[in-house]
C-alpha cells in the first residue's frame, strides 16, 4: 500500500527498547522512564539514609553508610541502632510502599477507575474483621496468630468479592460495587467489635487497623522480601496485559487477551501484594491509591514504565511517611498510616488542581 | 472515572400514578404499626394494647407506661427521624450528582462530621449527647463547603467527577487527623468508639426535641425542592435549558442534606446504608419523579431503621446489637443483590 | 479464504433475544455494511461475529472453524474489531495506543520486536497520524482520535476488520476522511471490512454490499442499488423517500421527505373559531 512521503520524517519514537542479545526478551519503555527512575532511585536512597540517621539517637549520614556496610564507626552503638532497630522498620516501610503501590496500580488498571484502591478488594476489612473478631471472641488471644488471621481474612475477602461479582463473567463495575458494599459491612463489624473489647485491647487493635511499622523485625523483612521477589516480577511481566485491559473489555478481547484468566491472575496479584502488607503492618491506606496517580503524571499510562515508577513512588512515600511519623511528635510516634495520608492528600489535591486548569 | 451504569429498570411496581398516593398512605400506616410493635419489644416485652394505652391514656403510676413514655417512645421517634433523614439526604445526593453510589460518606460529609466530633471531645474532654449533635452538624457543613470549593477549582466548575474526587481526598485527609487523635488520646478513643458504631440506645426526649425541628426543616425543605431536583437529575445542561438556576438549587439542596445528615448523625452517630439503599428501592416502586421519591424514601427509611433497631434488641437478648451494625447486616446483602442483578 | 459464515446464530443480552437463528456469510475482500433502524440488532450482530458475545445457539465460523472455540490470540491475528466509542486511559499517546495493536503478535518475554515497531509506524503513517504520534489522545479532535483507533486496529494486521459506527459523532469532513481510509484499506490491502453504519447514503456510497436488519432478521441483502428501494425504506425505516443517483459516484442516495404515519400527526386540527 502506498505510504505517504511523511514517513521518511517520522519522528524518533519516544521509546526506549530494551532487548537482550541472546534471550528472546524485550521491553518497550516510555522515553521519560530511565531519567525518572534514576531520579526517584537517588531521592529514595537519600531519604533512606536520612531516615536511618534520624532518631532519638542521631547518627551522621556517613556513619549510617558505614554501619549498613558492617564497618566500624566511631561509636560501637551505631551498629546496633542502625542494623538492629532502624534498618528493619525502614526497609519494611519501603517494601510495604512498593507492594501497596503495585497493588493499587493493578486494581486501577483493571477496573479503569482512578478511585480504586486495594481496599476495594476487601483486603483491609477482611483482615480487620478476622483479627479484631478473634481478639473479641477468643478466650485467650494469641498475638502470634494475628498475621495468619490477617492473611486468611484478606485473601478470603478478595475471593468472596470476586465470586459475588461473577455472573457469566466478571465485570469491573460489579467488582467495585460489591467491594464497596462488603467494605462497609466490614467497617460496621469492626466498629462493633471495638466497643466489646477492653479499652487497652481496643486501642491496640485500633493502632493495628491504622497500620504501624513500630517494632519491626528482620524476620518480617525477610518474609516481605520473599513475597515481593515472587509477586513483583510477575506483575511486571503482565504489564502489557494491563495495558490492554485498560482499553476496556471489548478491545481487550478483540486484541486476543484471555480476559477472564488475565483479570483473575491480576486480581490475585493485587490481592496478594496488599494482603502481605496487612499481615506485617496492618491496614495502611492511601499509598495504594495515590502512588499510581503520581507515577502516571511522571511517565504516562503505559504500564511497562508505570509499574516501575509506581513501585518507587510508593516506597518513597512510605519511607518519608515513616520518617515523619517518628519526627512530628517526637519522642512519641504516630502510626505510619496516619502520616501517609497527611503527606499524600495535599499533594493529590494539588494534582487535581493542576489537571483542572 | 466512569459513572456507574446501573441499568434503570423499565417497569415500576406501582403503575398508574393514581396509585402512588394510596401506596404512600399504606406505607405510612404500616410504619405507624411498626413503630407501635417496636415499642412492645425490649428487655421486657409489653403487650401492644398497653403500648397504645400508654400513649393515649397515660398513667404515670404504671411502670410499663413509664417505660413506654420515657424510654421507648423517644427511641422509636429518634429511629424514624434518622431513617427518614438519611434516606432523603441520600436520594437528594444521588439525584444531584447523577451518581447512584453518592451518599454522605462518599462526599466527605461523614468524615467532616466525625472529625469535628473527635476534635471537640479531645479538646473539651467529654460532651453531652447534644454537644455531639452540634459538632456533627457544623463539621458536616464545613466539609460540604470545603469539598464544594475544592471541587469547583479549575475549568468546568464543580462537575460530579471532580466533586467526588475532592470528597474522597477530603475524607482521607480529615480521617487521618481523626485517627491521629484517637491513637494518641485514649480518653477520646474510649468515648468515640461507642459513638462511631451508630446506636439508638438511651436516646431520650432531650435529643429528640433538639434535633426534631432540624430534621423536620430539612424534610420540609427537601419536599419543597423535589420538583427542582427531578429536573436537575436529568442533567445540569437540561436543567439550565429549562430555565433553572442550577447553582441556587444545588446550594439549597446541599443545605437540606446537611440538616438531614447532620441531624441524623447527631442523634445516632454515623449510620450507613440507609442513604445508599433506600433510594434505589424507592425508585423501583415509583420511578424517577422526586416528588414521589422523597416522601416514599422518608417513610421507607424510617421503616428500615425501626426494623433494624427492633431486631437489634431482640436477636441477642438481653444484650443489644447497635442499629448501625444491624443496618449493615440488612443493607449489605441487599446492596450486593443490587450490584449483581442490576449491573450487566 | 472463505471469510465469515454464521449458521443458526442467536444472540441475546440477559434473557432478551436480539438476533434469532441467523444464517449469513461475509465475502472476503468486500466492504459489507450492516444497516437498520435503532435497536434492530446490528451492533449486537457485529459483537457476536467478533466473539464479544457468546451465541445462545448456532455458531460463527471463520474459514470453517468456530471462532468461540479458537484460541483467542490466534483469532486476534485474523480478525480485528473497533467497538463503538472506545475510551483510552488519560494521557495515552497515539503511538502508545497504536502499539497496543501488536498485542496478539507478542509473546510473554518477547514484548517488542522490530516487526512490532515497523507495523506500528506503518499504521500511523497510513492513517496520516505521523504529526500527532507523540500527542496524548485526549488533546486530539474527534476525527484524529478515530483515525488513531483505526491505526491501532491496523497495527493488529488482520485480514478482516469489523467497525461499529466509526463515523458517528464526527463532523462531515472527518466522516468522509474515515470512510475514504476504509475504502483505501479495502482496495489496496484487500482487507475484508464489515461495518455498522447509521447513515444510509454513506453506506450506499462506500460498500459493495449492504445488509439490512430489522428486529434481528435480515430483511434485505445485496448491492446498494438492489437494497435501497422506496418500499424497503417505508417498511423498515418508516420513511417515504425519493431515491436518486449520486451525480458523483452514481450510487443511490435516499432523500426522505416524510415519516410513515406522519400523515396522521400532520393533519391540521380544526381551528376553533374566535
Amino acid at each position: 500500500m502506498s505510504i505517504p512521503e511523511s514517513v521518511k520524517e517520522f519522528p524518533r519514537p519516544g521509546w526506549v527498547v530494551l532487548r537482550a542479545r541472546r534471550l528472546t526478551l524485550s521491553v518497550r519503555l516510555d522515553r521519560r522512564v530511565p531519567a525518572v527512575v534514576l531520579t526517584l532511585a537517588l531521592v529514595l536512597l537519600a531519604a533512606l539514609v536520612l531516615s536511618v540517621s534520624y532518631g532519638e539517637y542521631k547518627i551522621a549520614p556517613l556513619d549510617v553508610l558505614r554501619a549498613v556496610a558492617g564497618m566500624e564507626t566511631s561509636d560501637p552503638n551505631h551498629l546496633l541502632v542502625v542494623r538492629g532497630f532502624r534498618l528493619p522498620r525502614i526497609l519494611l516501610a519501603l517494601m510495604i510502599g512498593a507492594a501497596l503501590a503495585a497493588s493499587g496500580a493493578i486494581i486501577q488498571g483493571i477496573t479503569r477507575n482512578d478511585l480504586a484502591d486495594p481496599g476495594l478488594l476487601g483486603i483491609n476489612s477482611g483482615a480487620g474483621v478476622l483479627v479484631v473478631g478473634y481478639l473479641t471472641f477468643a478466650a485467650r488471644p494469641n498475638p502470634a496468630l494475628f498475621p495468619w488471621l490477617a492473611l486468611v481474612g484478606a485473601l478470603a475477602a478478595a475471593g468472596v468479592i470476586y465470586a459475588l461479582a461473577w455472573k457469566r463473567g466478571s465485570s469491573s463495575l460489579r467488582l467495585i460495587l460489591i467491594g464497596v458494599g462488603l467494605a462497609s459491612l466490614g467497617g460496621a463489624l469492626i466498629s462493633y467489635f471495638l466497643t466489646k473489647l477492653t479499652l487497652f485491647n481496643a486501642q491496640q487493635a485500633y493502632v493495628w487497623l491504622t497500620g504501624s511499622v513500630y517494632g519491626s523485625t528482620w524476620s518480617e523483612v525477610r518474609l516481605m522480601l520473599l513475597w515481593l521477589g515472587v509477586l513483583l516480577p510477575l506483575t511486571f511481566l503482565l504489564a502489557r496485559q494491563l495495558n490492554v485491559l485498560n482499553l476496556g473489555d471489548d478491545l481487550a478481547t478483540s486484541l486476543g487477551t484471555r480476559l477472564e484468566l488475565h483479570r483473575l491472575v491480576l486480581i490475585g496479584l493485587s490481592a496478594g501484594l496488599a494482603a502481605i502488607t496487612v499481615t506485617v503492618a496492618g491496614a495502611i491506606g492511601f499509598a495504594g491509591f495515590v502512588s499510581p496517580h503520581i507515577a502516571r503524571r511522571l511517565v504516562g499510562p503505559s504500564h511497562e514504565g508505570l509499574l516501575l515508577c509506581t513501585v518507587l513512588v510508593g516506597g518513597l512515600l512510605l519511607v518519608v511517611a515513616d520518617l515523619a511519623s517518628r519526627w512530628v511528635i517526637a519522642p512519641n510516634e504516630l502510626p505510619i498510616g496516619v502520616t501517609t495520608a497527611i503527606i499524600g492528600a495535599p499533594y493529590f489535591a494539588y494534582l487535581l488542581y493542576k489537571r483542572g486548569r | 472515572m466512569q459513572a456507574p451504569a446501573v441499568s434503570r429498570n423499565r417497569t415500576r411496581l406501582i403503575g398508574p400514578s393514581a396509585l402512588l398516593p394510596v401506596g404512600l398512605l399504606v406505607a405510612a400506616v404500616l410504619l405507624v404499626a411498626g413503630l407501635a410493635a417496636s415499642m412492645a419489644v425490649g428487655a421486657a416485652n409489653i403487650h401492644i394494647s398497653t403500648v397504645v394505652e400508654a400513649i393515649f391514656r397515660y398513667d404515670a403510676s404504671l411502670f410499663d407506661h413509664l417505660i413506654i413514655r420515657t424510654v421507648r417512645l423517644p427511641r422509636v421517634i429518634a429511629g424514624a427521624m434518622i431513617g427518614a433523614g438519611l434516606a432523603v439526604a441520600g436520594a437528594i445526593m444521588q439525584g444531584l450528582t447523577a451518581n447512584p453510589l453518592a451518599s454522605p460518606g462518599v462526599l466527605g460529609i461523614n468524615a467532616g462530621a466525625a472529625f469535628a466530633v473527635v476534635l471537640g471531645v479531645y479538646l473539651l474532654g467529654g460532651l453531652p449527647l447534644l454537644g455531639y449533635g452540634i459538632l456533627a452538624i457544623s463539621g458536616a457543613g464545613a466539609a460540604a463547603v470545603i469539598v464544594y470549593a475544592l471541587g469547583s477549582v479549575g475549568r468546568g466548575g464543580a462537575t460530579p467527577v471532580k466533586l467526588t474526587l475532592a470528597g474522597v481526598i477530603f475524607a482521607m485527609f480529615t480521617s487521618a487527623f481523626t485517627t491521629a487523635i484517637l491513637v494518641l488520646d485514649s480518653n477520646t478513643f474510649d468515648q468515640i468508639r461507642f459513638w462511631t458504631v451508630g446506636s439508638l440506645a438511651g436516646r431520650g426526649w432531650d435529643i429528640v426535641l433538639w434535633m426534631g425541628p432540624i430534621v423536620a426543616v430539612g424534610l420540609l425543605g427537601a419536599m419543597l425542592l423535589s420538583r427542582q431536583i427531578t429536573t436537575i437529575s436529568l442533567g445540569q445542561d437540561i436543567a439550565k435549558g429549562l430555565g433553572q438556576n442550577t447553582a441556587l438549587v444545588r446550594a439549597l439542596a446541599a443545605v437540606m442534606v446537611i440538616l438531614l445528615a447532620g441531624g441524623s448523625v447527631a442523634i445516632a452517630g454515623p449510620v450507613g446504608f440507609v442513604g445508599l439503599v433506600i433510594p434505589h428501592v424507592v425508585r423501583v416502586v415509583c420511578g424517577m419523579d422526586y416528588r414521589w421519591i422523597l416522601p416514599y424514601a422518608a417513610v421507607a427509611g424510617a421503616m428500615l431503621v425501626t426494623l433494624a433497631d427492633t431486631l437489634g434488641r431482640v436477636v441477642q437478648r438481653p444484650q443489644e446489637i447497635p442499629v448501625g451494625v444491624m443496618l449493615a447486616f440488612v443493607g449489605a446483602p441487599f446492596f450486593i443483590y443490587l450490584a449483581r442483578w442490576r449491573v450487566r | 479464504m472463505e471469510g465469515i459464515r454464521t449458521s443458526d446464530l442467536s444472540l441475546a443480552y440477559d434473557r432478551e433475544m436480539i438476533i434469532k437463528q441467523l444464517g449469513l456469510s461475509i465475502v472476503s475482500g468486500e466492504i459489507t455494511t450492516l444497516v437498520g433502524p435503532n435497536g434492530c440488532g446490528k451492533s449486537t450482530l457485529l459483537r457476536g461475529l467478533a466473539r464479544l458475545l457468546k451465541p445462545q445457539t448456532g455458531e460463527v465460523l471463520l474459514d470453517g472453524k468456530a471462532i468461540h472455540t479458537m484460541p483467542t490470540k490466534q483469532l486476534a491475528r485474523q480478525l480485528g474489531i473497533l467497538p463503538q466509542g472506545p475510551t483510552a486511559p488519560e494521557g495515552l499517546t497515539v503511538y502508545e495506543l497504536v502499539a497496543q495493536g501488536r498485542y496478539p503478535h507478542q509473546g510473554f518475554f518477547q514484548q517488542w520486536s522490530d516487526e512490532d515497531a515497523e507495523a506500528t509506524r506503518e499504521a500511523i503513517a497510513v492513517t496520516n497520524m505521523v504529526a500527532f504520534a507523540d500527542r496524548p489522545l485526549d488533546t486530539l479532535s474527534g476525527g484524529q482520535r478515530q483515525r488513531a483507533w483505526i491505526a491501532m486496529a491496523l497495527a493488529q494486521d488482520t485480514p478482516i476488520l469489523l467497525l461499529d459506527e466509526p463515523t458517528t459523532f464526527l463532523d462531515i469532513g472527518y466522516q468522509l476522511e474515515v470512510m475514504e481510509l476504509i475504502e483505501r484499506l479495502n482496495r489496496e490491502r484487500q482487507m475484508t471490512i464489515l461495518l455498522v453504519l447509521h447513515d444510509l447514503n454513506q453506506a450506499a456510497r462506500y460498500s459493495d454490499r449492504m445488509i439490512v436488519l430489522s428486529d434481528g432478521q435480515v430483511v434485505a441483502d445485496g448491492s446498494p442499488h438492489a437494497v435501497l428501494t422506496q418500499a424497503l425504506l417505508a417498511e423498515v425505516f418508516k420513511v417515504r423517500a425519493n431515491i436518486v443517483a449520486d451525480p458523483d459516484s452514481g450510487s443511490p442516495v435516499c432523500l426522505p421527505y416524510r415519516a410513515v404515519g406522519a400523515e396522521l400527526i400532520a393533519t391540521p386540527r380544526p381551528r376553533r373559531e374566535l
